[in-house]
């Protein structure tokens, strides 16, 4: 979190302040793209844009297509903060305006970079990939349902990583299904249906509101790869969890997913929730404290001993 | 003869009765939601849910009518704690419960009309009615409108320490309802506190 607060105060200054002042307190190991993107960010980090007009010799103002927006501060959180748009993009936008060719320019996969590379064995992309062409992501819609649609290499953050908070993954990757699913502008990029309304799709939920924050969509909607960090294979509706219990109980199912990642050393050496989930989230049934439970059981147990004593002197009297 | 004494007025035995089915439903319900498993066969969750929140907050009107009630009809009187010498009356009232009901003694502190509950009764009953029960509407509700709890409460999940304080309050009413029916039995016959709930006659 600190070297992201660095960044932030660097990219503050960067942007605020005369260039001497970031030369002389740039003593923080820069993104190794920042100066590179520093030009592509002038005009895709905000909503308008400025040129000079070489034909009118007028600086003209233009609103930049909010598809190729993007928050530069985002960017330099992601896992790909390191990269220069070149690297991704084609060089010849470096040019402006830029070639019209270029729109029809072939995206990478994810696989195109991590596939094969011992470096992110530990991710196991190819498994990955295999779940999401299981899913209905991928069977129900056409090759333009891609990495990209759920995760924009522009800004992706890897939340299971450990340092963040279980309220905070919660919330990053539900936003993730949101985007389509919440919103009907988006929705209809890949489907003609009418996007439903969640709350009514859910009705079934007591308190909404509440699980939508506690507990991420995918806990529900994937298959479970306790192998996998986050499963990829969306289920048809028809096979989303239903069951209360499969959440709310001690063998609870989300110990295998989204408390997994602060959980896995806990889990081995006490074998019950509370040190994980006491701080981050309750789940009725599945947050049971051995020790009120014991002296719960000794207080039940000392009053029908106690009764059943005085039972037996009132019928020796 | 004892006399015989009207102490259970009829919207006192009402509240009562219905006090007593919801506690019941309450206690039941809460018990599986606690347990929930998959393994065993308990009140199917979503089930259990429902029928927890419905009882509480029919529990939580009733309360209501019984608080208002008190005040009303002077039922209050019976509530009102003296101080003085309560310590001793509360360990002389024990001593017959533990000792003195064997040996064929008399009451203590016997029922009359300004005298419905002995000091130990007295005592748990104002316990009971005035802190736990209120405590388990207040944190009961907050867990039905979960947004209204304090996110952390020193470093804590709020709604955690209130889930945590529902249930031992709800553990402490489920101890006290235990005592309370075992201690209506010792009336003789067996069923003459029952009955006196029923007929509102205490004789």
């Amino acid at each position: 979190m600190i070297r992201y607060f660095l960044i932030y105060f660097l990219l503050a200054m960067a942007i605020n302040a005369p260039c001497s002042v970031v030369a002389d307190s740039a003593e923080v190991e820069l993104p190794s793209g920042f100066e590179d993107n520093k030009r592509c960010f002038q005009c895709h980090g905000q909503k308008f844009y400025s040129f000079e007009n070489e034909n009118s010799g007028r600086t003209e103002r233009k609103a930049m297509n909010p598809n190729f927006v993007y928050n530069s501060q985002d960017f330099y959180k992601g896992v790909h903060r390191n990269f220069a748009c070149t690297d991704c993009h084609s060089p010849d936008y470096t040019t402006f305006p830029h070639p019209s060719e270029l729109r029809l320019e072939a995206m990478y996969t994810c696989l195109d970079c991590h596939g094969g590379d011992p470096t992110y064995a530990k991710f196991r992309f190819e498994v990955l990939d295999e779940e999401f062409h299981k899913s209905v992501h991928s069977t129900r819609h056409s090759e333009d349902f891609n990495c990209w649609m759920c995760h924009d290499p522009h800004s992706y953050k890897r939340m299971t990583s450990g340092e963040f908070k279980i309220s905070e993954i919660v919330s990053y990757h539900n936003a993730t299904c949101m985007e389509c699913h919440a919103n009907s502008y988006n929705f209809q990029r890949i489907s003609d249906d009418i996007k439903p309304e969640l709350k009514e799709i859910h009705d079934f939920l007591p308190n909404f509101e509440l699980h939508f924050s506690a507990v991420r969509c995918i806990e529900c909607h994937t298959s479970k790869l306790d192998t996998m960090w986050v499963n990829h294979n969306i289920l048809p509706k028809e096979q989303a969890v239903r069951n209360c219990v499969e959440c709310h109980s001690t063998n609870t199912i989300l110990m295998a997913s989204l408390y997994k990642y602060q959980n896995l050393e806990a889990r081995k050496e006490r074998g019950f929730l509370n040190s994980v989930i006491l701080n981050e989230a309750y789940v009725i049934g599945a947050n049971r404290n051995e020790y009120l439970n014991i002296i719960s059981f000794i207080i039940f147990g000392l009053t029908f001993v106690g009764i059943l004593v005085h039972i037996i002197l009132r019928l020796m009297k | 003869m004892a006399e015989r004494l009207y102490l259970y007025p009829i919207w006192l035995r009402i509240w009562h009765g219905i006090n007593g089915i919801l506690i019941v439903i309450l206690i039941i319900t809460g018990l599986s939601l606690q347990y929930s498993s998959n393994e065993y066969i308990r009140i199917r969750f979503d089930l259990a849910v429902s029928l927890h929140n419905i009882s509480g907050i029919l529990l939580s009107f009733n309360y209501v009518f019984f608080v208002i009630g008190n005040f009303v009809t002077g039922n209050i009187r019976f509530y009102i704690l003296e101080w003085k010498g309560l310590a001793d009356r509360i360990f002389k009232q024990s001593l017959y419960y533990i000792s003195g009901m064997f040996k064929g003694e008399s009451t203590p502190f016997p029922v009359n009309k300004d005298r419905k509950f002995n000091p130990l009764q007295k005592v748990s009953y104002i316990i009971s009615m005035y802190v736990f029960v209120p405590l388990v509407i207040i944190s009961g509700l907050a867990l039905l409108f979960p947004e209204f709890i304090i996110h952390r409460v020193l470093g804590f999940s709020g709604i955690q320490l209130t889930a945590l304080l529902h249930s031992a309050t709800g553990f402490l009413i489920s101890v006290f309802l235990i005592i309370h029916i075992y201690i209506c039995t010792t009336g003789k016959p067996v069923s003459k506190n029952f009955k006196s709930m029923w007929t509102g006659w205490h004789e």
